[in-house]
């Protein structure tokens, strides 16, 4: 006994040992981190974004150096207070408070204590900032806007948050990623990969020299260029003519999904968000709840479409057979439903088969194509849900696919919409109940973008391509497969042709007759739609929407419009005339209607914005 | 002279386990020690290259100790003793202060710590007094007087102050157990080390609650057993333990300095301040843990680069072999030493006289001891007691003490067969 005493305790500490060397080593991996934390500094070399062009090669965003001053708090040592936040034109309380915040966010990770230098600021700084022990100047590289539109398409970047710092290890605090638009969609593409430089410190924090002799070290790869869809000049054409009104303007490449023009309105200038002022510019963005500059209204806007729906309720009508192209239907000033319901139309000759339907836009016409594609089946539930397949093969009804990180679905309303709102099956609903559906009122909402899409698809007899933005990328990238992918809708091809005579009569005789363009075989429909909000909690109705969606040439589509005027009345008076100076725009290069094109410039539906806000009684649709 | 027949005899095992160590922790001082100002390997300015020194001197110091007849050491172990004494007694008056305490001589450019030489003089000077045909260990006056032969050299350590080394004289209660010490003297200090951690640990009410609630449990027990049991004793009993725990109280909070505080509360988990009381053993926990299984690789340790670990070429250096070998590394480690301690044991058993055993069994414990509280404080079970890893930490001094502490046992081994 006496013998084994010390030999047992040996063995007994031997095994102890064993056991916490391997929870130390192998059990909790905690400590491989933290050896790193302690002992290697890791120095990012920021490489430059990618350049974005244009479908025609026209350079839209550039790179600038800025320089941003940080700070890891662990390494600083006193200093002059007065005299730093003199320096960086901030006032002491400021300094402190970024100082507190980034102890707070880590002592051990750099943090920005201000952003975005300029250049003449960095080189009247970077001599003093030595000084500082834990401060220092980290280069990036800011866009450089070359233009000043399409800043809903184009986005923009800012510091990444603490979410995204979270979610992806790439990012550290003060690195800039895209936000918005193109530059949040191929964020991976255009940020390149940042170079990363492993120094060996010591106890004191000294650097000894590259960790393990830089064999883990990084270059930096500059991102890759994109090339857009967006045809610069349209676009920038395209947001002049939107000044002073609220809506978007969609247009087209039909035979490609290629976007040509995007245009949000009201916008900004993309430069309003690089730079010091970056800050202070966003928030007054942010906070203009009216206007909503930071909404983008061409993909985020739902909207009653109003009459362009009507080419797509005779194609279904077409395609389900309950109506040919010759069959006239007669308007006796609207269509009646019910006990003595009537759903107005305006003048115009009768009665009228289906081209003249189109290009006079009857109301009467298409309730009752509507009336019967529902009734074709034995429930309406099942009529509209039949309904519903043929539109959604427009890709209406969901998010698109297309290559911009915001949307909304729209709204194409199916069975299961009625049968809550009626109550089924306490309450039984029918064909009628549903009617505005046939000229795009009622449960149907499109955003401008969907729009377009159905026109494009009508100019194609059926097919379409998803819209899309992204045109090329260098060095080989290719873009997505899904966007050289023909999508067909449920319409037979040769249901199509008399569907697209008669959005040409629109312009031949019809609602658009006033808006030729010479040599230019257009075809189009206008639409003006209801529409309501909330004033004090009450519905009040307000002036009508002005739609308009075109196409042209009629044989050969090169571009797909779609315009939508806040509260511009009639499809033809803002609207319609948009559409009709885009195309000749994109299609001739020139304006040749310069009192048109001057009407609409200087056009301003402020003081329609503003009834709403006055607090007074209003009158709509004068 | 014995050297020829000695030699053949030698413990080449011990000696294998010896010269590994020593190997594998000039290896690892080389790693803690290098860097970028060397101006070639033969610089003697590089910690690593002074190491490699000492470890050829003691080659030339172990055949010097091989050479010396065994009976030398039983004979001389008295004057060794004293004289031991004695320059511990010197170092009042010629020591030299390094790092806060006067533990060196400083000889030309050489500082010599003579606590490293007096455990082996200790060893001997037990060995001889407890060999005695007159000492019987089981009376008390001769255990009052091995104790003190213990006791002197540790009470002139600890005002230097190295109150770590003295630590170390605790080991020579193993020997004494070992002769026939009773084991009271164990369970008791066993008892006391309890009471006093728990005193630590859970504040002197409770302690003082717990000692009173056992007490009585023990006296209503004992008392159905038998009627004769008195009170008194028992009352007796706890109130002496609850003095002693007032006194833990009142040593801890106005004896001890604020350091010697702190270390105990940081492995207590009282306190948790890694950047400062518990920095030491937080950095050198994250060298070890960050090892893994097969570590980073020789002079790869980036904690060891850095030097974060204070003391990493003394002290802490477990510190780099688990950071650059990995658990696998550090598990070789620990079974040579595990190792080198059963067979000095086994040696120690082996012996025929009373005194080669006692003083294998104190090389066995002092090895022991060191092992325990060292890898134990480096890898944060135990309070940080500054004492060095025997063969592996950097310095001369500890590395002949150990040398001479192991090869006197090995020559003593070597003569067992005629020398009775």
């Amino acid at each position: 006994m006496r013998k084994l005493l010390l030999l047992v305790l040996v063995l007994i500490t031997g095994v102890v040992f064993a056991g916490r060397l391997f929870y130390l080593q192998v059990y909790d991996t905690s400590f491989q981190k933290l050896s790193e934390n302690n002992a290697i500094k890791i120095q990012y070399n920021y490489p430059q974004r990618g350049y974005i062009f244009d479908r025609n090669g026209e350079l839209l965003v550039s790179n600038q150096p800025s320089y941003d001053v940080m700070v890891i708090p662990r390494d600083v040592e006193p200093f002059d207070e007065v005299e730093l936040s003199g320096l960086l034109k901030m006032t002491v309380e400021d300094l402190r408070i970024r100082l507190e915040k980034a102890t707070a966010y880590s002592p051990r990770l750099p943090s920005v204590v201000i952003p975005q230098l300029t250049k003449a600021e960095y080189a009247s700084l970077s001599e003093k900032m030595r000084k500082y022990k834990g401060f220092y100047i980290q280069k990036r590289s800011l866009r450089d806007y070359q233009i000043n539109h399409s800043a809903n398409v184009l986005g923009y970047i800012a510091e990444a948050d603490n979410k995204i710092i979270k979610q992806n290890p790439y990012y550290q605090m003060g690195d800039l990623l895209g936000k918005q638009g193109i530059e949040m969609q191929y964020e991976d593409i255009l940020r390149g990969v940042k170079g990363v430089k492993y120094i060996q410190k010591d106890r004191f924090n000294r650097e000894i020299g590259p960790y393990k002799n830089g064999i883990y070290d990084t270059l930096p790869e500059r991102g890759k260029d994109i090339t857009l869809t967006i045809d610069a000049a349209l676009q920038s054409y395209g947001e002049k003519l939107m000044v002073n009104k609220r809506g978007g303007i969609v247009a087209l490449e039909p035979a490609t999904g290629e976007i040509l023009a995007l245009v949000a309105a009201p916008n900004y200038d993309p430069a309003l968000l690089v730079g010091r002022e970056r800050s202070k510019n966003f928030t007054k963005l942010w906070y203009d709840t009216i206007s909503k500059p930071l909404f983008d209204r061409v993909l985020q806007g739902e909207y009653p479409p109003g009459s362009p729906f009507k080419a797509l309720t005779a194609l279904i009508g077409l395609q389900e057979g309950v109506i040919d192209t010759e069959e006239t239907i007669y308007c006796n000033g609207g269509f009646r439903y019910g006990r003595n319901r009537v759903l107005r139309c305006h003048s115009h000759r009768s009665p009228l088969a289906m081209q003249g339907g189109i290009a006079n836009s009857c109301n009467a016409y298409f309730c009752t194509v509507y009336k019967r594609t529902i009734e074709k089946y034995s429930t309406p539930q099942e009529g509209i849900d039949h309904w519903r397949e043929h539109l959604l093969s427009f890709g209406l009804g969901d998010y698109m696919g297309y290559d911009l990180p915001s949307g909304r679905p729209g709204k194409i309303p199916s069975s299961v919409t009625y049968n809550a709102i009626y109550q089924y099956p306490t309450y039984k609903w029918f064909a009628s109940a549903t009617i505005s559906n046939a000229i795009g009122q009622g449960e149907v909402l499109l955003t401008p973008m969907q729009m377009v899409n159905f026109t494009a698809a009508i100019a194609n007899r059926g097919w379409y391509y998803k819209p899309h933005i992204i045109k090329n990328i260098s060095g080989g990238d290719t873009i997505p497969t899904d966007f050289k992918k023909k999508f067909h809708t449920t319409i037979d091809p040769e249901h199509f042709e008399p569907v697209v005579e008669g959005l040409y009569d629109v312009y031949n005789y019809g609602t658009a007759s006033h808006l030729k363009v010479p040599g230019i075989e257009i075809c189009g429909k206008t639409g003006t739609a209801e529409n309501y909000t909330r004033v004090d909690g009450k519905r009040v109705q307000l002036t009508d929407h002005s739609v308009f969606i075109a196409f042209a040439p009629k044989d050969d589509p090169k571009i797909a419009i779609a315009v939508f005027v806040e509260n511009g009345y009639w499809g033809s008076r803002w609207a319609g005339r948009i559409a009709s100076l885009m195309i000749e725009k994109y299609i001739k290069g020139e304006i040749s209607r310069t009192d048109l094109e001057k009407f609409i410039l200087n056009g301003s539906l402020e003081e329609e914005y503003a009834k709403p806000y006055s607090g007074e009684p209003f009158r709509i649709n004068q | 002279m014995a050297v020829g027949r000695g030699f053949i005899k030698l413990d080449w095992i011990t000696i294998f386990l010896y010269f590994a160590l020593v190997g594998i922790g000039w290896i690892n001082i080389y790693s803690a020690s290098f860097d970028d100002s060397a101006t070639g390997f033969f610089d003697f300015s590089q910690i690593y290259f002074k190491q490699l020194v000492w470890i050829c001197l003691s080659i030339v110091l172990i055949i010097f100790i091989l050479a010396i007849e065994a009976k030398f050491y039983e004979r001389f172990s008295s004057i060794i003793y004293l004289v031991s004494l004695a320059s511990l007694l010197g170092l009042f008056i010629f020591g030299k202060n390094i790092n806060g305490a006067t533990s060196w001589y400083v000889l030309g450019g050489f500082s010599i710590q003579p606590s490293e030489f007096a455990k082996a003089a200790t060893a001997l000077a037990l060995g001889k007094y407890i060999g005695d045909m007159q000492t019987n260990i089981r009376d008390f006056k001769h255990q009052l007087q091995a104790f003190l032969i213990i006791a002197l050299p540790a009470l002139f350590i600890i005002p230097q102050p190295d109150p770590g080394s003295a630590l170390v004289y605790a080991a020579f209660v193993f020997p004494m157990y070992r002769e026939g010490l009773h084991f009271v003297y164990l369970l008791l200090g066993f008892f006391l080390a309890a009471l006093f951690i728990s005193t630590l640990a859970f504040g002197v009410v409770w302690v003082s609650v717990g000692i009173v609630l056992v007490s009585t449990l023990i006296y209503v027990r004992n008392r159905k057993r038998n009627k004769k049991t008195k009170l008194l004793n028992y009352a007796m009993a706890a109130l002496l333990c609850i003095g002693f725990v007032f006194s833990v109280n009142y040593i801890f909070n106005n004896v001890f300095e604020q350091r010697h505080r702190d270390r105990f509360n940081i492995v207590l988990g009282k306190e948790t301040d890694a950047k400062g009381i518990g920095y030491n053993t937080n950095q050198s926990e994250i060298a070890i843990g960050s090892g893994g299984w097969t570590g980073k690789g020789w002079t790869q340790g980036t904690q060891t680069k850095g030097n974060f670990v204070p003391e990493q070429q003394t002290d802490y250096i477990f510190s780099t072999v688990g950071e650059e070998w990995g658990f696998l590394g550090s598990m070789v480690v620990v079974t040579l030493f595990v190792a080198l301690i059963i067979r000095v044991l086994q040696l120690a058993e082996r012996q025929k006289s009373q005194f080669s055993r006692v003083y294998g069994y104190s090389v066995g414990a002092i090895l022991f001891v060191h092992f325990f509280v060292n890898i134990g404080m480096v890898t944060g079970l135990l309070p940080t007691v500054g004492i060095p890893l025997p063969f592996f930490s950097y310095g001369g001094s500890g590395l002949w003490g150990f040398t001479i502490l192991l090869f006197i046992l090995v020559r003593l081994d070597a003569s067992n067969s005629h020398y009775a």
